[in-house]
């Protein structure tokens, strides 16, 4: 049942979730530039640049129509949807049942649906084409993230995020194989689908290399800052979803106060890790072309589909 | 005086469509009595079908027979509650589809307005009475109508050629459907000549004769629902047919098909083999692979419509198909949960794509361009338009709150409990047939993007849209009627599942009414809260008052200002419509990734031409691998007869007589 804990633990998520978002982006761009011998930029960077775009006006296009200024404030409504539902810190959480993990892809395609639209409403040639990259990385990213979850589903016997995350979490130590398949799927497709590295850059300059920063060209101000605001949200969602499903440990189950204040360090700690693996691999990779991007998700899909087989074929029977 | 049983009502209502449709040959060209008197009061009767096709659900089933038909065999007429499901789909739906009617047929457009109101209410009865019938004969009676009313429908614009052509196929395959399921009923009554429903369900199969009733009842309806390969009429007969008419066709109509085949292989035929859930499992898949793709790949509005109506009754028939394998292994929870997707989905479907075609409507009567490359833009011109569209398309994408994920995720659900069947085989496969219903749903998404954005989003690509208008009162009422439909499904879907209830019990014997009982009425938890859970409201509020209070906290905190100038575009000077992507280069990452799926003409400009222009054609496989062969085959045959045929009498006296000796000397008593 619903208890006040519960509510405040619930509310303590999200604003955690707020509040970490940005600064696991600036995390990630520092260790970017550390290990790419630059000066790293300070720590606090998304901040500053959150608090400048909402100081400034919008400029909006003449052609922007109420859809283009609603999508921000809907995306970003998204993504808070998703951290509330992900288990960060607690799998106490009375948002949870609100959405199961097949809700939590729609999730995420409801925000990608109004990005691409709100991309395509001032008419302007960079913002369609980014529009339509971003449905094409998203139709081919979404089968792959279905087919992890559904492996987990069926080791969990459950879709509530929640309940799968405490099985793992709380299960004697088996070693499922097919969790292997599934975690190097689900790094491949959180790549994709937080625009990174190899599949898209958020760094770029290249107008014709983009996806993600094409999509977003014509927004300023408040729009702008919410829209990066949800992009670091949605990064922090998927690792938070990525830790908790294949790093499960610490995380309190139900409402144990103290187990609840001892994951906030072990949070930090595995998304500074986590942080620091992202780079590393942005780092060592290069951007692949536009139509790679099949290939790289194809290879997501298959691991995924391996994972679930190995499942079905070999865990099943014990 | 006895109160009227709701069999009774839905009959009067039958005969008040029948002769609102007369009452428009009294004045067929009087546009003000036909449009605003005459539909309107079809809406009417549709809500009166509604409301008692609901308040039927969960009671005992009800018979009638009624004394016209054949001289032994009146029609009988039965309202269950798999009946009722559909009436109140027809029902429903029909009203907004009638209000917005009512405000789009237009003096001088194709048929006189008095003859298409009877084409229309005919069709509206044929549908109900399809829905009624409990004898063979009724049903191929109401069946023929349906066909028959809507073929002329489809033809209403018939001085142009291409519409005769849709027309003349559509007929084509309607009958092939039509011998498929007067055979597949021939079948049924194992010899016994007992033409009623209720004989053949009396009847005991053998499973060879069983099989092949099923299989001709996949054929048949599947024609008429447009299941691969007998797809090929849709994509034709929806552009031709004015927007009410596609609407309705794509949203009550196929929903007849998938009626009559729930009706045969779950009422009618009561032994159940898991391969009939295989083969119609694989059909489904393909097609709605097959339907999604190229529903991308569209440049005309409808077309693309109606290829993604392929797509959604596809997704039917893959949860029809894993009905049968659950409801084969005698699994009847998870039979009831995949029966529950289907019926589901078939109400979404049919209140969402008949919103999207009434949107084309009105966007075709503002513009008189059905192309896609010639929209765009429209947001600004056609607002109201556009935001209830905006209902259709995140409802068709799959996503939540709206109706197509409900459906989407029940069926996701049950494919979860695949893994459960004791088959060697099965129970690997299927969950991964999973991953392809996943794909075809993110390729909807892509698909609804396209037709969303290129119509309503960007620059305008032709002068002439600035004097679009948005649609009138009665099309507004009757889009928002459909949107509000596809809302209420989305957010209330145990509420709807609790009535919907009946018929599932009816067809499995069991259902997930007692599932759904003990928990709230938001949430949605078919088998239990830990197992899966989704509550849209929650959903809905959560998304809603993030928005509502960033907005808030945004403007009290910091300021609203806003400017307004041109587009930045990364400095690019030129920033005309034409730079935008037009309909084609949208959907290129698709046809570049799924290649071989297509037939493709392409001409790529080159570096020396002096006029450099870009064409592609997409067209359908099927056409060359099956159609264009099969008609070359039924042409050369019908030269071959034309042999017999000199046309002098004294060779067709010939004929008869050596017929004559050759059964004297065969048929001997």
């Amino acid at each position: 049942m619903i208890s006040i804990s519960g509510l405040l633990g619930q509310a303590f998520a999200i604003l955690l979730a707020l509040v970490l978002a940005p600064l696991l982006s600036g995390w990630v761009g520092q260790c970017r530039a550390w290990l790419q011998s630059r000066t790293a930029p300070p720590l606090l960077l998304p901040y500053y640049q959150l608090q400048k775009l909402f100081h400034k006006d919008v400029v909006l296009a003449h052609g922007a129509s109420s859809l283009f200024r609603a999508a921000p404030f809907v995306v970003f409504g998204c993504m808070v949807l998703a951290c509330a539902i992900i288990p960060s810190l607690s799998t106490d959480l009375p948002l949870a049942p609100a959405a199961d993990a097949l809700a939590l892809v729609g999730v995420f395609g409801l925000a990608r649906i109004f990005i691409s639209l709100a991309a395509m409403d001032v008419g302007t040639s960079f913002g369609s084409l980014g529009g339509r990259r971003e449905m094409l990385v998203g139709f081919l990213a979404e089968p792959a993230l279905l087919m992890v979850i559904f492996t987990l589903a069926m080791i969990a016997q459950s879709t509530s995020v929640a309940t799968i995350v405490e099985t793992l979490a709380h299960r004697e130590l088996v070693i499922y194989p097919s969790l292997a398949f599934a975690g190097i799927a689900f790094t491949f497709v959180s790549f994709a689908e937080n625009a990174r590295v190899p599949v898209d850059n958020p760094a770029t300059h290249l107008e014709l290399t983009m996806i993600h920063e094409a999509m977003i060209l014509e927004y300023s101000g408040r729009h702008l800052a919410l829209i990066e605001w949800a992009a670091s949200l949605k990064l922090y969602a998927y690792s938070c979803l990525g830790l908790a499903l294949f790093f499960p440990w610490g995380i309190a189950p139900g409402d144990n106060f103290l187990a609840l204040v001892a994951a906030i360090p072990l949070l930090l700690l595995k998304l500074a890790i986590g942080g620091a693996f992202l780079a590393g691999i942005e780092t060592i990779n290069a951007k692949m072309r536009i139509f790679r991007a099949p290939e790289f998700l194809g290879t997501a899909f298959m691991l995924a589909v391996l994972g679930l087989l190995v499942r079905l074929l070999l865990e099943s029977r014990v | 005086m006895t109160s009227l049983l709701p069999i009774d009502t839905l009959l009067i209502a039958a005969c008040a469509w029948l002769a609102i449709g007369l009452a428009g040959l009294v004045a067929p060209r009087n546009m003000r009595f036909v449009s605003k008197t005459l539909f309107p009061l079809g809406a009417l009767v549709g809500v009166i079908v509604g409301l008692v096709a609901l308040g039927s659900l969960g009671g005992p089933a009800q018979t009638a027979v009624l004394a016209i038909g054949l001289p032994d065999l009146p029609f009988h007429l039965r309202l269950d509650n798999l009946s009722a499901v559909f009436a109140l789909l027809l029902g429903f739906v029909s009203v907004g589809i009638s209000i917005f009617a009512a405000g789009y047929f237009r003096k001088g457009e194709g048929a006189a307005p008095g003859l298409m109101c009877l084409q229309y209410h005919f069709f509206l009865a044929s549908m109900l009475m399809v829905l009624l019938a409990d004898d063979a004969y009724a049903f191929m009676v109401a069946w023929e109508t349906m066909a028959l009313s809507s073929f002329f429908l489809v033809t209403t614009d018939h001085r142009h050629e291409e519409i005769r052509r849709a027309g003349f196929l559509y007929l084509l395959i309607a009958h092939i459907g039509a011998i498929a399921i007067l055979l597949c009923f021939g079948v049924m009554t194992g010899g016994a000549g007992d033409y009623s429903f209720a004989g053949m369900r009396a009847q005991e199969l053998s499973p060879f004769w069983a099989s092949a009733a099923f299989l001709l009842a996949l054929a048949g309806f599947g024609a008429k629902a447009g299941l691969v390969p007998l797809h090929v009429w849709l994509p034709e007969a929806h552009p031709a047919a004015p927007s009410p008419v596609s609407a309705m066709m794509s949203g009550v109509m196929l929903k007849t098909a998938i009626y009559g085949l729930l009706r045969v292989s779950f009422d009618l035929l009561h032994s159940t083999l898991w391969w009939w859930g295989v083969v119609a499992l694989a059909i489904g898949l393909a097609t709605a692979l097959f339907g999604v793709l190229y529903s991308t790949v569209q440049n005309d509005m409808k077309r693309l419509l109606a290829y993604s109506s392929i797509e959604n009754i596809g997704l039917i028939a893959v949860g029809i198909g894993l009905t049968l394998i659950f409801h084969a292994y005698r699994m009847e929870t998870l039979a009831a949960l995949a029966m529950t997707a289907v019926l589901y989905h078939c109400l979404a479907h049919s209140a969402f794509k008949s919103l999207l075609f009434l949107c084309t409507g009105s966007v075709l009567h503002a513009t008189r361009e059905r192309s896609l490359g010639k929209l765009g833009g429209l947001i600004h011109r056609m607002p109201w338009v556009a935001w209830l569209a905006l209902a259709g398309v995140i409802a068709s994408a799959g996503l939540p709150p709206l109706s197509g994920f409900v459906s989407e995720w029940l069926l996701l659900q049950s494919f979860l409990f695949s893994p459960g069947l004791p088959h060697p085989w099965l129970n690997m496969v299927v969950p991964v047939a999973a991953a392809l219903v996943v794909l075809v749903a993110a390729l909807a998404g892509f698909a609804m993007v396209k037709f969303y954005g290129i119509i309503f989003l960007g620059q305008m690509r032709e002068p002439g849209l600035k004097d679009a208008h948005d649609a009138g009162t009665w099309e507004k009422f009757g889009l928002a009627w459909l949107a509000l439909i596809t809302l209420l499904l989305g957010i209330l879907p145990s509420t709807v599942i609790l009535r919907i209830d009946a018929a599932t019990r009816q067809l499995l014997g069991t259902g997930l009414a007692d599932k759904l009982d003990e928990q709230g009425w938001w949430m949605l938890a078919p088998i239990s809260p830990e197992r899966a859970s989704y509550e849209p409201l929650i959903f809905l509020v959560t998304i809603a008052a993030t928005l509502l209070l960033g907005r808030w906290l945004v403007r009290h905190l910091y300021h609203g200002r806003v400017r307004r100038t041109s587009a930045w575009d990364c400095g690019y000077y030129f920033q005309g419509p034409r730079a935008q992507d037009t309909a084609e280069g949208f959907s290129q990452p698709i046809r570049r990734i799924f290649e071989p799926m297509f037939r493709m003409q392409r001409h790529f400009p080159t570096a020396r031409d002096s006029q450099p222009y870009y064409s592609v054609k997409v067209e359908d496989h099927f056409w060359y691998w099956l159609y264009l062969p099969v008609a070359g085959l039924a042409g050369r045959i019908s030269t071959l007869i034309v042999t017999l045929q000199g046309g002098r009498i004294a060779v067709y006296l010939m004929y008869s007589f050596i017929t004559l000796l050759i059964l004297l000397l065969v048929a001997r008593p």
